[in-house]
């Protein structure tokens, strides 16, 4: 069977990195399935970061396969800007650009990278800010917005590529209680209209209510994983075990 | 009719005080000249140590090792070597080298010419290393967040780095060209008739020192104002709203 809607989305298989000679992954497997949410979380070193980045090749791997709509990365013939188009990612920090409007923000890559053009461009950023609920602030420069508003900017200014898979990194770690729930729901929203979502996050509750598949990271290696409800009940292992009473 | 040439010359029958520019057409003419070279060399020199900061940057930034060692040197030695000096070697011993026949006359570059190469030269290295610093406190994830959308790295300079490294590095921009423009005056040395050298001539044809001082001072006073005025209003048009600068 090779119909392109069963396959995965992202296939990473037995992959290894090592800055210099720390090993950061150490033979990560794993598929995501169209429209899944997936949430790795994991202590703090463990190397979920570096899994993000390696999905769209931030970060090249050492070794293993990556396959994103079954299109191998780990390649030196790979074409970024096609990988980069497929996912998306939104980041802890929003690094969003501190000298362009929120509007701008959205607009760039398409106008820049994909040379669409301007006009069209513009109607869409302006719808996706109203979806991420930040309508009326298309003006203000990202030092204007409180944290949960340049999160949502930094994940409408991913979306404007129109991204297959959205990879998010920590992306409420920053943000002070009531503030995350905005950019949570934001997600959700995303979540439930379809969108692929690999999600690094210290959120359980969320992970629980919406993610379809948890990850547990350690050591560079994928030390558990299963559907939320069963893995938050069952999970046995004892680094899980531990990670999760430190943690709930 | 009473004018201004009047009343100085009646100053100086009266008083003494001496500003011959004010009421003699000749040492108007020669000290006009004078503050006109001095905003000529100041401008060539201000757009051309610019010119010389962004490429030494950008090579200094570039993969290529002989380029990041050769702007290294460049800088270590000009930023580490007094400007008066400099302007002897260039023009002494550079000039010297560079002064040949040629079937049509002698060759040789004019003493203006040699204190534009020498001070263009010298506040360049400080404008390399102006902007590197400036390029450098760009944060890296804003770098990372352009690649993940699949900017290219040209295009990431462009749209990215470049706006941003610019506003960081305008403040140290701003104190170098100030000290361009006061360091005019050492042109001075290799007789070019600036501003402070004209004044010298009018002084010793007409032993006035203390007016002719004063006025020098009056005028870097005000010309200097005058930038740091300019500066200062472009670095607030650049201004990021709710952007401290270095996050
Ligand atoms: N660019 C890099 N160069 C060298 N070492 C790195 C680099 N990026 C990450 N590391 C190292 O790799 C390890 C895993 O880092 P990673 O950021 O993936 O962890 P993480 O699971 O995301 O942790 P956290 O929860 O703190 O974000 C760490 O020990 C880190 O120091
Ligand atoms: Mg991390």
């Amino acid at each position: 069977m090779t119909d392109a809607s069963t396959l995965p989305i992202v296939r990473i298989v037995d992959v290894h990195k090592s800055f210099g000679l720390v090993p950061v992954l150490q033979g990560v497997s794993l598929d995501i399935a169209r429209g899944e949410v997936a949430c790795i979380i994991g202590p703090s070193g463990s190397g979920k970061s570096t899994l993000l980045r390696c999905i769209n090749a931030l970060v090249p791997i050492d070794q293993g396969s990556i396959l994103i709509e079954n299109e191998e990365i780990n390649t030196p013939s790979l074409d970024k800007l096609t990988l980069r188009r497929k996912v998306g990612m939104v980041f802890q920090q929003y690094n969003l650009f501190p000298h362009r409007t929120a509007l701008q923000n959205v607009m760039m890559a398409p106008i820049h990278v994909l040379k669409q053009d301007k006009a069209a461009v513009e109607t869409r950023a302006r719808a996706l800010l109203k979806k991420v609920r930040l309508e009326g602030k298309e003006d203000s420069f990202p030092g204007e917005l409180s944290g949960g508003q340049q999160q949502r900017v930094a994940i409408a200014r991913s979306l404007a590529m129109n991204p297959k898979v959205m990879l998010f990194d920590e992306v409420t770690a920053a943000l002070d209680p009531e503030t995350v729930k905005e950019v949570l729901v934001t997600i959700r929203e995303l979540a439930e209209e379809g969108m692929t979502c690999v999600l690094v996050t210290h959120e359980m509750g969320f992970a629980r209510e919406v993610g379809n598949h948890v990850y547990f990271t350690d050591k560079g290696k994928i030390v558990e994983h299963g559907p939320p409800a069963e893995f938050f009940a069952n999970a046995s292992h004892p680094r899980t075990r531990e990670f999760l009473n430190q943690i709930l | 009719m009473f004018g201004i040439d009047d009343w100085f010359r009646r100053l100086y029958d009266t008083s003494g005080i001496n500003f011959t520019y004010l009421y003699d057409a000749y040492d108007r003419g020669r000290f006009l000249a004078g503050i006109v070279l001095t905003l000529e060399l100041a401008a060539i020199c201000i757009i051309a140590s610019i010119v010389i900061g962004v490429v030494g940057a950008a090579l200094h930034g570039s993969r290529f090792r002989v380029t990041n060692a050769l702007v290294r040197g460049y800088v270590a030695l000009f930023r580490n070597t007094p400007p008066l000096v400099q302007l002897f070697f260039f023009f002494f011993v550079l000039g010297g080298l560079l002064t040949f026949k040629t079937p049509y006359g002698t060759f040789q570059l004019s003493n203006f010419t040699w204190a534009a190469i020498s001070l263009s030269v010298y506040y360049g290295s400080f404008n390399i290393e102006n902007f590197r610093a400036g390029i450098e406190s760009v944060p890296r994830t804003m770098v990372q967040a352009a690649e993940a959308l699949g900017y290219r790295k040209g295009q990431i300079y462009l749209y990215v780095i470049l706006p941003l490294a610019f506003r960081f590095s305008l403040p140290a921009l701003g104190n170098t060209l100030v000290s361009l423009v006061k360091a005019t005056s050492l042109a001075y040395a290799i007789a070019v008739p600036e501003v402070l050298y004209v004044s010298s001539e009018i002084w010793s044809d007409q032993l006035n020192v203390p007016e002719m001082m004063v006025t020098i001072m009056v005028f870097y006073v005000t010309l200097v104002s005058i930038m740091v005025y300019a500066i200062h209003r472009f670095e607030k048009r650049l201004r990021i709203p709710g952007y401290s600068a270095g996050r």
